[in-house]
């Protein structure tokens, strides 16, 4: 389920009058979202930052052109997901669009881990150690396939809104998303195995 | 490692089994073979968990407080940052 702001929470008019006390009031409500998924595909703080910044910049540049037609919250996503996929081209040229088709989307992952680690205690599941695995297994996923989880399970949009904002369609989300929880799950299996014995 | 045919043909469905999305049909054909297939349980409950843990660690999303002043300033909002 979406974590949506209610949409009446702000006046679409103000907003494409330039109010910018309405401005500010969505700035504030949204920045928090924008810049967790920042954090989360980009790996430099001040890339996070210059997209979080050029986000509003073109949000507050467009709205004008905003037609209501999806929520505001999934309109942002957009924009910021578009930021941070120039931010990680201009690193790695080679970075495929997030709508572009995969070239394995088909085949099915096998999960080779199978050692329970469910019974750990959850002090040492979630250990700094642990939550730093857990972000570098994120970042290890390819770009395509991060997004989606992001959009999906860490900020809680639909399967239908992260397809808005990925331009892609909802039998694509929740096969990237298969994918990406499936390639944790291994990840996670392989690290917490060896605590396990350790 | 899995090797049975049908826990291979299954595994697309576990995501949507842990969202509830699963027909009704193939829920049921998959919670019957979880319970006689020891590492496809093994699986979905490590998915399960895997799930869980980005989830409670996520936490409330907080922008730096020198970030959110750059921002503002950007922006040209700043006689708005006492919000």
């Amino acid at each position: 389920m979406s974590k949506e702001i209610p949409p009446k929470l702000f006046s679409l008019e103000a907003l494409r009058k330039g109010d910018r006390s309405e401005f500010a009031r969505l700035v504030e409500t949204y920045s928090p979202m924008i810049y967790r998924l920042g954090l989360k595909m980009l790996d430099n703080t001040q890339d996070v930052e210059d997209m979080l910044q050029e986000t509003f910049i073109k949000t507050f540049r467009h709205l004008s052109d905003f037609d209501g037609r999806s929520s505001l919250s999934t309109w942002l996503y957009r924009i910021a997901t578009n930021e941070a996929l120039m931010t990680l081209r201009r690193k790695r040229p080679d970075t495929i669009s997030f709508d572009e088709p995969l070239a394995d989307e088909a085949e099915p992952q096998e999960p080779l881990q199978i050692v329970d680690w469910c019974c750990m205690p959850e002090e040492e599941l979630m250990s700094a150690e642990g939550r730093a695995y857990l972000d570098k297994a994120v970042a290890s996923l390819p770009a395509s396939l991060r997004v989606v989880f992001l959009l999906r399970d860490i900020e809680g949009l639909s399967t239908r809104e992260s397809a808005e904002v990925l331009n892609l369609s909802e039998m694509a989300v929740k096969t990237r998303l298969s994918r990406a929880r499936l390639q944790l799950r291994e990840t996670l299996s392989t690290y917490y195995g060896e605590q396990q014995l350790g | 490692m899995i090797h049975q045919e049908n826990c291979r043909y299954l595994l697309d469905s576990l995501s949507d089994y842990i969202d509830g999305t699963l027909g009704d049909e193939l829920c049921t054909e998959l919670e019957r073979h979880l319970s006689d297939c020891e590492n496809c349980q093994v699986v979905i409950d490590t998915l399960k968990k895997t799930i869980y843990l980005y989830k409670v660690t996520a936490g409330s999303p907080e922008v730096p407080e020198d970030v959110r002043q750059r921002l503002y300033h950007r922006l040209d909002l700043d006689e708005f940052l006492s919000m």
